[in-house]
């Protein structure tokens, strides 16, 4: 039972992750029907930045702001030089693109940090862990990333229901040539949504660096999962990507952890390892066909 | 006419030599992605082993990116159109699996440098097929004799599922032949959390994992964030405590059992020239044993070129290096009948040096003159 319920903060722990990832993807995927591949280069970039500044400083804050800040100039200055010139053009032609700038990401960083992993440590005032119920201390750095998810979560649906920036999101995800049409800042506004999105990316990188190895390629093992929950959640959808991001982050985390187990008792131990292990690394994608065969368009579509 | 003729003689009597001298090597390793300085560490290490034999060669290195497809095109180039006859330096047996056969079947020889799967120890095992380092089994075996003589009975496994993984557990349960709960992690997961409350609920009385490079760290980071680090002992072989993964894990790492064929304080000349020439070369990376393997694979085959005058005769370069005359960093080192490594393993501490910063230090030999169990079923 304890097990049970660390598990399920294990995997609320890694959907709230998802969910900062999908959160910006399924924007700028909605709003101006880019498909940006290197949207896990930008979490490496919130990343490395964070972890240099906090081992630089010593600061795990002074990390994470300049973390911030690292992933929206890169948003930001990926918009601007590259981004624009893909708008009108198909596809292909943008993940050509976007698949490139992974390449060079990844170079760049190779270049400035070497092949080495970078290593911070976790802030002090979060480095134990609580007992959260007898017998199961839980990190309380892994709360803390829960607890960022989810006002994430609250800012993004205050920020897109009630405020004017956030009608014009919802404007442009839903119905684009309308809002071009009434004479919006269409440019301004795509570049201030692919800003936020980087800054939820890099957000994403700079709590997952004291946990996980910051390195070269950390985004693109990522990358997939997100592209998933987008799928699921429905392009363009917020609230999609956040309950989408939920569902599968803990689906992957309970399969993980519980199918083999499940399965030794029906066969023998190898082959229920195996096959437990085979199938639960398939499982989220056997989620999304499961949910695109019943709903093509995603959980929670946007109209148009 | 005549003098252009001459001078144009000249200059082939000139260039000839020198092309002739210098052999290529091809090297075909991972440089990218999350164990990119893995294949760095492997680079490198070859560079100056070869270098320490005086032989004239040229390195032409490919990155594989961990994938078997890219290697064995990468492979088909260096044999088909470079016609290159000896190959090194692939860091994973899934790689290795697929350009290992293609290698020897051409009639070219390849020496590993780390990855040895089981499936190419046995059975499949080949004349033109070398290994350096150590065979897969063999590295996980040493951890379960020493987690045995630790006077543990219970334990958790840990590995990727992939044949390293499934080669590293089969090692550690062979030697340890106590209770062992398995448990096979993703090869590209980084996230443990899962495993770590498995881990609490099975509270076996050691752990035991195998996880090389940024996964490494990123183990044994969150090992110590879940609080196990203080209540359950690990025992890990030396992939997965290589100094590169120490540096980034930092004091947390002290108070490990690890065990290892290498270690950078060894006391005897060929280390110490190693660790002086790589100290020279790359005074901000720490050697590791990957390093250290193709240091070693260097020595092996620049001696093995010297002796036979180049890559001309493939059989003699064979023959030559099958004989394995070369001073090796870890001292005792021999070939066995599949052309793996006969070598001692050690048991290691991480201890805390002045500063705080985790050490290794080399404690008892724990297996003497070690081949492997697939030896056996080796026809050759």
């Amino acid at each position: 039972m304890i097990l049970l319920f660390e598990q399920l903060l294990n995997g609320l722990q890694y959907g709230v992750t998802l969910f900062l990832l999908a959160a910006g993807l399924t924007l700028i995927f909605g709003i101006m029907g880019v498909i940006n591949l290197a949207h896990g280069a930008l979490y490496m970039v919130g990343a490395f930045a964070g972890a240099w500044v906090s081992i630089q400083t010593g600061s795990f804050w002074a990390g994470l702001v300049s973390g911030l800040a690292a992933s929206a100039v890169a948003g930001i200055l990926v918009e601007l030089g590259i981004m624009r010139r893909l708008y009108a053009r198909d596809h292909l032609d943008q993940v050509l693109a976007t698949f490139a700038l992974i390449l060079i990401f990844n170079q760049s960083t190779i270049l400035i940090f070497g092949r080495q992993p970078l290593f911070t440590s976790l802030p002090p005032v979060f480095s134990g862990s609580v007992e959260i119920l007898p017998g199961l201390p839980y990190p309380t750095y892994r709360l803390f990333v829960i607890a960022v998810g989810l006002a994430v979560a609250v800012g993004l649906y205050l920020l897109i229901n009630k405020t004017r920036v956030g009608m014009l999101v919802r404007a442009g995800a839903t119905h684009r040539q309308m809002v071009r049409a009434l004479g919006v800042n269409i440019k301004g506004l795509y570049t201030a949504v692919f800003g936020l999105g980087a800054l939820l990316a890099g957000l994403a990188g700079v709590m997952a660096s004291p946990i996980l190895a910051v390195q070269v390629g950390m985004g693109d093992e990522i990358i997939l999962a997100t592209f998933v929950v987008v799928v699921i959640g429905g392009v363009g959808s917020v609230k999609g990507a956040f309950v989408a991001g939920l569902f599968l982050g803990m689906t992957d985390t309970m399969l993980r952890a519980f199918l083999p187990t499940l399965l030794q008792q029906v066969m023998p131990g190898p082959e229920a390892q195996a096959l437990g292990v085979g199938i639960s690394s398939m499982g989220i994608y056997l989620m999304m066909a499961i949910v695109l065969l019943f709903r093509p368009r995603g959980l929670f579509a946007a109209q148009g | 006419m005549k003098k252009l003729l001459t001078s144009t003689g000249m200059l082939l009597a000139l260039m000839a030599p020198a092309y002739a001298e210098a052999t290529k090597i091809g090297v075909i390793t991972t440089l990218t992605g999350p164990a990119g300085y893995l294949g760095e560490q492997i680079r490198n290490g070859l560079t100056l082993g070869l270098q320490a034999t005086g032989v004239e060669f040229e390195l032409v290195v490919e990155d594989d990116a961990r994938d078997p497809n890219t290697g064995v095109q990468a492979a088909d180039r260096m044999l088909n159109e470079e016609d290159i006859k000896i190959l090194t330096g692939i860091v994973f047996s899934n790689v290795s699996g697929t350009v290992v056969p293609e290698t020897v079947d051409s009639g070219a020889i390849y020496v590993s440098p780390n990855a040895a799967p089981s499936s190419l120890a046995g059975a499949e095992c080949h004349p033109n097929y070398f290994v350096v380092s150590w065979q897969n089994d063999t590295l996980h075996e040493a951890s379960g004799a020493a987690a045995k003589s630790l006077g543990y009975t219970t334990a958790v496994a840990l590995a990727p599922n992939y044949q390293a993984g499934i080669d590293a557990i089969a090692g550690f349960k062979r030697e340890f032949g106590g209770e062992v709960t398995e448990i096979f992690t993703g090869v590209e997961q980084s996230d443990f959390a899962g495993e770590m409350a498995q881990i609490r609920n099975a509270a076996p009385q050691v752990v035991f994992q195998f996880h090389p490079g940024g996964q490494g760290i990123s183990f044994l980071k969150q090992y110590q964030q879940s609080g196990l680090l203080g209540s359950v002992p690990m025992v890990l072989s030396e992939p997965s405590y290589d100094g590169v993964i120490l540096q980034a894990v930092g004091p947390a790492a002290v108070g490990l059992t690890g065990t290892t064929h290498w270690n950078a304080d060894f006391d005897n000349e060929a280390s110490k020239a190693m660790v002086a020439a790589w100290a020279e070369a790359h005074p901000t990376t720490p050697l590791t044993t990957y390093g250290q393997q193709a240091y070693d694979t260097g020595l092996l085959i620049g001696t093995a070129l010297n002796a036979v005058g180049g890559d001309g005769d493939v059989e003699a370069l064979r023959d030559a290096i099958a004989s394995a005359e070369f001073a090796s960093t870890r001292g005792n080192f021999a070939f066995g009948p599949n052309q793996h490594p006969i070598q001692d393993w050690y048991m290691t501490a991480i201890e805390a040096d002045a500063d705080g910063n985790p050490v290794i230090v080399t404690k008892d030999k724990i297996l003497e003159a070690r081949g492997d169990v697939y030896s056996a079923d080796c026809q050759m």
